[in-house]
């Protein structure tokens, strides 16, 4: 198993209680799964709705991808600057 | 092409940024747009009525910087500029406290004022911050307004 950074941003950190957290994940199924035993059903559903972003070592990506020791996920609420 | 991308906590001298860009380039600048933002005291897009006591703004170190590089990169392949600099702030911030500078300089105004434009309403949209608001009322985090994503489709990119 590859361990990953899992990194929660704004909104989603203060919903998960921690902004980061290190889990055993081959791809981002495995990674949900894994998110849903360390945080409970009701985080993966927020991580998983519509509007939030996912990168992995800080490219966003929108489909299934494999991940590999040491990778950065980060999920990102909608942003704004300015 | 030149270009600078600052992510801060401390407050900056929008002259002295200004300064920069003038010795960098002399006489070949035209024109030289700037814009400052400034933390407004109501946000009339949430319409809550009481008045912002502080805004804390996040970022994503690295990721942001890309996003804000990516907006300028699109920037540059639409209009013939000398110079972009953005400058915003992070950390903790107060009514009426500078939050973000962006300058433009290009050989004419129409290129200077258009590319302005076009990284401010960018930056609205695409540039990875996230902004929580302090009221009276309580805190709550900001998204960016529909007016915003309206004048960012407005130049047509989609990526």
């Amino acid at each position: 198993m590859s361990q990953i950074k899992v990194l929660f941003f704004a909104s989603l950190r203060e919903q998960m209680g921690t902004g980061e957290i290190d889990l055993d994940a081959e791809n981002l199924t495995e990674l949900f799964a894994q998110i849903e035993i360390r945080l409970g059903a009701e985080a993966r559903q927020a991580l998983q709705a519509d509007n939030i972003r996912i990168a992995v070592n800080q490219d966003l990506i929108d489909r299934e991808v494999a991940l590999n020791e040491g990778d950065e996920v980060a999920f990102l609420p909608p942003v704004t600057g300015g | 092409m030149h270009r600078s991308v600052i992510i801060q906590t401390q407050d900056f001298d929008a002259a002295k940024l200004v300064q920069t860009i003038r010795l960098q380039h002399g006489a070949q600048i035209g024109a030289l747009v700037t814009f400052t933002g400034l933390v407004r005291e109501q946000n009339l897009v949430t319409g809550d009525p009481s008045a912002v006591a502080a805004l804390t703004l996040e970022h994503y170190p690295g990721m942001t910087e890309r996003s804000i590089d990516k907006i300028i990169d699109e920037a540059q392949s639409r209009w013939d500029l000398l110079d972009v600099c953005v400058l915003h702030r992070v950390g903790t911030l107060e009514p009426s406290e500078q939050i973000v500078f962006v300058a433009v300089a290009s050989a004419h105004r129409d290129t200077a004022f258009a590319a302005a434009e076009f990284v401010m309403d960018y930056l609205k949209t695409r540039a990875v911050f996230w902004k929580r608001e302090q009221t009276e009322a309580g805190t709550h985090w900001v998204e960016s307004a529909e007016a915003d994503h309206k004048r960012a489709q407005q130049w047509k990119i989609d990526r």
